[in-house]
């Protein structure tokens, strides 16, 4: 029940499919942006929560569960998604998402308002060092739970990463495991010439990490690294290759899904690509009320 | 004061497991006591202050209890983002200490004072505003910080603070202590420039003023009660304070007042809304703004007089 189950890669792109189809549906119902930004990392949400956490969604409180934070808060349209379909709350919570009082907005609430979120993310560069915070409390008190993070490549951008970067090396915290999704675009350009990201693995390789770079859509790919850094006693940066808009030709590598919202005929373009039966599509009800 | 609180800190670690102090590399030979009780209990985060209030409000919400330190502006400004969202909106029960608060270090220049810190707190929820005024009540403070498990900002002095309440005991929370009653003047005092008001008083006594003196730690949640009991009382009030007027200790107990619609002659005294380039002692920048002894009798005495 809490170990991590050991889904298929078929299983695991099934659930993917799902999940990026009730994302974009979402984005269009209530008008939420980050699109591209929620598509890059869903096939590693998908991993960790299936495959990886160990975690009592009926219990999410548990005390030796696994820590995961979204630092790059404003990938949570895709993470409520995640959590409702892993059972944290029914789908049915998520009907007022983004109405009038509703809890499910653009970034993750803080613990006490949603079961399964460990940290309010949103603000960049604050999710490392609150997972250091808690990979730290691990060791303190004797427990053996592991934490994650998955940051953005824009998230690199800010100071805070690099100064938790040089804690958990010197602390050598071998229980905190981030994952940079690197999709080489932040909100208005390439991540590699807004700022000198690259090469980006080396820079976490020098920090003192134990560093692995992948294909960040392989399952196959993920999982390898996993193991092969596991023993490391070092905190791990996996450099996850991803491509912004995944798995909707018409988004993908396009930063204007940074902040465009789609249209019905897209949805259902959508639906196609991602072999979403046609019952599920339903469209009608559309509220927007964010203006991105 | 940092004296009694590094020996308060090591007291409590040795009671409370759950205790860690996290130091922004400050604090050289001052917790060599806390780190040879227990390694596991003293973490110094380096100059890095933003991640340092991130892991601390990550451990507040894993069943720690942690306590950061470090000289004030860069524990309350450098990162005030993270006491915000993290610490703040979290709820996580991190104490949040500053040392060599407001005019300490007065010779160290502008980067180095904080005078801006209760305007800036005052305004994040769920956070206690603590000015304890000598070593006894920020013992007192730091104790009931701890046991109350709410987020808080503790903001000390640094060494050589007189003790001012003479053993009597640190009121709670939200309150504050009369350290003398009096008719004519209230002087309500914060933080360790109290010892200026102490001092005040025992000078407009030789005058034959009779002033009230009230010491005060708590700058949130808001001494309502305390306001109300004086306002009863007394006409005329000094507040003083070692940080700017704009949005200080003596802004809330106006806003107070004209809440009240009460009609009382009141004299603010605080930081002026100007830096301090030059340098000197503390004793010389506290009358430099115009918050020393001299300078509340001087209100004092206009507001009694005329």
């Amino acid at each position: 029940m809490n170990a991590a189950q050991s889904l298929s890669v078929e299983s695991l792109e099934q659930l993917a499919r799902e999940i990026r189809f009730r994302t974009i549906r979402n984005s269009y119902l209530t008008g939420t942006p980050h699109l591209g930004s929620c598509l890059s990392c869903t096939d590693l949400l998908v991993w960790l929560y299936w495959n990886v956490l160990r975690l009592d969604p009926k219990n999410p409180q548990w005390p030796e569960r696994d820590r995961f934070i979204l630092s790059k808060g404003h990938a949570a349209p895709v993470l409520f998604q995640v959590l409702a379909e892993r059972g944290f709350y029914p789908r049915a919570h998520l009907e007022d998402y983004g109405q009038d009082g509703s809890i499910f907005g653009e970034h993750p609430p803080s613990p006490d308002h949603l079961p399964g979120i460990e940290a309010a993310t949103g603000s960049l560069g604050h999710g490392l060092p609150m997972g250091l915070g808690m990979a730290l409390a691990a060791r303190i008190q004797g427990q053996a739970y592991q934490v994650f993070a998955i940051l953005s490549d824009g998230e690199c951008n800010e100071g805070s990463i690099w100064e938790c970067a040089l804690m958990a090396s010197a602390q050598k915290v071998s229980n905190l495991t981030l994952f940079v999704d690197y999709n080489k675009w932040q909100a208005t350009g390439r991540s590699n010439e807004v700022l000198g990201l690259a090469p980006l693995a080396e820079k976490w390789k020098a920090f003192g990490w134990a560093t692995a770079e992948i294909d960040g859509h392989s399952f196959q790919e993920m999982g390898e690294a996993l193991r092969s850094l596991s023993g490391d006693p070092r905190p791990k940066a996996i450099i996850c290759n991803t491509i912004k808009g995944k798995g909707i030709p018409f988004m993908e590598d396009d930063n204007n899904w940074h902040y465009r919202i789609p249209t019905a005929a897209e949805v259902e373009q959508c639906a196609q690509v991602l072999r979403i039966p046609g019952e599920e599509i339903a469209l009608e009800g559309r509220s927007p009320i964010s203006c991105g | 004061m940092r004296n009694a609180f590094a020996d308060e800190v090591t007291q409590m670690a040795k009671a409370d497991p759950r205790v860690v102090l996290l130091s922004g590399d400050i604090g050289n030979r001052l917790f060599d006591n806390l780190r040879a009780q227990s390694l596991n209990q003293f973490l110094n985060c380096g100059v890095a202050e933003q991640n340092m209030m991130g892991v601390a409000a990550g451990m507040g919400l894993s069943g720690l209890r942690p306590i950061v330190y470090t000289i004030t502006p860069f524990t309350t400004v450098r990162c005030l983002e993270q006491i915000k969202v993290d610490v703040a909106y979290h709820e996580s029960p991190v104490i949040i200490v500053g040392t060599g608060s407001g005019l300490s270090y007065a010779s160290l220049g502008p980067t180095h004072h904080s005078l801006e810190d209760f305007a800036i707190f005052r305004a994040i929820p769920n956070l206690q505003v603590l000015a304890p005024w000598d070593a006894p009540s920020l013992r007192a403070c730091l104790r009931m910080a701890f046991l109350s498990g709410k987020p808080t900002y503790i903001r000390i002095g640094k060494k050589g603070e007189p003790d001012l309440c003479e053993g009597q005991e640190v009121p709670a929370i939200g309150d504050g202590l009369v350290l003398q009653t009096g008719k004519q003047i209230c002087i309500l005092a914060i933080g360790t420039v109290a010892q200026e008001a102490v001092a005040a008083a025992r000078i407009l006594r030789a005058q034959g003023i009779s002033a009230e003196v009230v010491l005060v730690h708590t700058v949130k949640p808001y001494p309502t009660a305390l306001f109300d009991g004086l306002l009863s009382r007394l006409e005329c009030f000094v507040t003083v304070e070692e940080h700017a007027r704009i949005g200080g200790f003596g802004e809330s107990f106006l806003s107070h007042l004209a809440l009240k619609s009460l009609q009382k002659r009141v004299i603010c005294l605080g930081t002026s809304d100007s830096f301090m380039p030059i340098v000197g002692s503390q004793a010389f920048a506290r009358s430099h703004f115009g918050i020393d002894a001299a300078s509340v009798v001087a209100s004092a005495q206009a507001l009694v007089q005329n």
